[in-house]
């Protein structure tokens, strides 16, 4: 055999060799990692609307809507992904809303990699002993009919859409804010506009 | 072959101590780096890598004949790239949080050196037996490592080790042990001491 005919056998070989366990691979493991996701995606939406019992996927406009609805079958609220960059890392947020999307759920911070212990806060504060999630739950039954806003050093009014920013990383603060504000914004009209 | 007269036991031994891949030849220092924040993180990669380079080693030491010396490094590539592969999609199915949380450098084992440094320096010259062996030191040798790395850094840095409180809870953790300095400080220090020791046994 000639030496560059060995070389192409032998490369050949290599590469089938190596597509057939991965073949046979992704047949055990793709079902499972897609259930993985599919899980955390609805145990996210279970979160922020509480008292989901079941969901309807509505795509509109490229913008996906889940709408959950409770055991008597009636619509509670909607949620929807809010994407964007925060200090040092892209933000997923998953945003819990009432139907008229004048009042948010609850919020759930999907993705970050904020610096570890100050902008990580956004989703867990270690710190504070008696509520670790207290930034996310400033969120609860926040008005929204009006743009959200963050104050500094003082009590922010939740009834004028006010959040506490979080000391040490008001940047990461901020990015949630604008987020969530912008992501609001736009899916009001869309979604107002085709859902009867 | 002169390999061939050292002992078996040698061969696996070697990679916890006398070759140990980060302390002594200072190889895969990048993961090293980046996932040892916590025990769990440390040691998930380490068993991924353990994974990846007996596997590699165990098909690269079998068909080391038919390599031809060309294309070898493209050879052993595809092979290990592989077996990264197959560790990555176990992880991702069955535990998705271990998976999340080491990232993307499950996927970058593909260019960890101390896999490719084991089948061009050893797996491509030795038989399966000693290959394997050799592997599994190596591997062992960077768990341990990892382990010990990442359970310094989480109980300094955190209060906890595997998740557990075990500092007292008015411990004021060291951010700067999980942060990306700290973890160069560790590793600097672990080296300094692991030299130092060597200089005293060797004495």
């Amino acid at each position: 055999m000639s030496k560059s005919l060995r070389l192409i056998v032998v490369l050949t070989f290599t590469a089938l060799f190596s597509g057939a366990v991965l073949s046979v691979l992704n047949i055990y493991t793709a079902p499972r990692i897609e259930l993985n996701q599919n899980q955390t995606l609805s145990d996210a939406i279970g979160q922020v609307l509480p008292g989901e019992k079941a969901c309807d996927v509505k795509v509109i406009d490229g913008v996906t809507f889940y709408i959950g609805r409770d055991e008597k079958n009636q619509p509670i609220g909607v949620a929807f992904l809010a994407e964007g960059d925060g200090f040092q890392s892209r933000l997923k947020i998953l945003v819990g809303m009432d139907m008229a999307l004048t009042r948010i759920l609850k919020i759930k911070i999907l993705q970050q990699a904020e610096t570890p212990g100050l902008g990580t806060k956004i989703e867990n504060d270690p710190t504070n002993k008696t509520d670790a999630a207290w930034f996310t739950n400033q969120f609860n039954d926040l008005p929204v009919a009006k743009a959200i806003s963050y104050v500094k050093n003082q009590k922010p009014v939740a009834a004028e859409s006010q959040i506490q920013a979080i000391t040490g990383a008001t940047i990461s603060s901020k990015s949630v804010v604008e987020i969530i504000n912008a992501a609001i914004a736009k899916n009001r009209e869309l979604f107002l506009k085709k859902v009867k | 072959m002169v390999k061939a007269k050292t002992p078996l036991y040698r061969e696996f031994t070697k990679g916890l101590w006398r070759e140990n891949p980060i302390l002594r030849m200072v190889l895969g220092t990048c993961p090293t780096l980046a996932v040892t924040t916590t025990a769990i993180n440390g040691i998930s990669m380490g068993l991924a890598v353990l994974f990846t380079l007996v596997m590699s080693s165990l098909i690269i030491s079998l068909v080391r004949k038919q390599i031809p010396n060309e294309v070898r490094i493209a050879t052993f590539i595809v092979i290990i790239a592989t077996f990264v592969t197959v560790a990555d999609r176990t992880i991702a199915a069955f535990w998705p949080a271990v998976s999340k949380s080491l990232g993307p450098f499950v996927p970058l084992i593909v260019v960890n050196c101390i896999v490719l440094a084991r089948q061009e320096a050893f797996a491509s010259k030795n038989p399966v037996g000693r290959s394997v062996l050799d592997a599994l030191g190596m591997s062992v040798g960077f768990t341990l490592v990892l382990l010990i790395l990442a359970s310094i850094r989480e109980i300094i840095g955190s209060g906890t080790w595997f998740g557990m409180q075990i500092m007292p809870p008015t411990y004021t953790s060291w951010m700067v042990m999980v942060l990306p300095p700290g973890a160069f400080l560790m590793l600097g220090m672990l080296i300094a001491f692991s030299n130092w020791l060597n200089a005293k046994l060797e004495k």
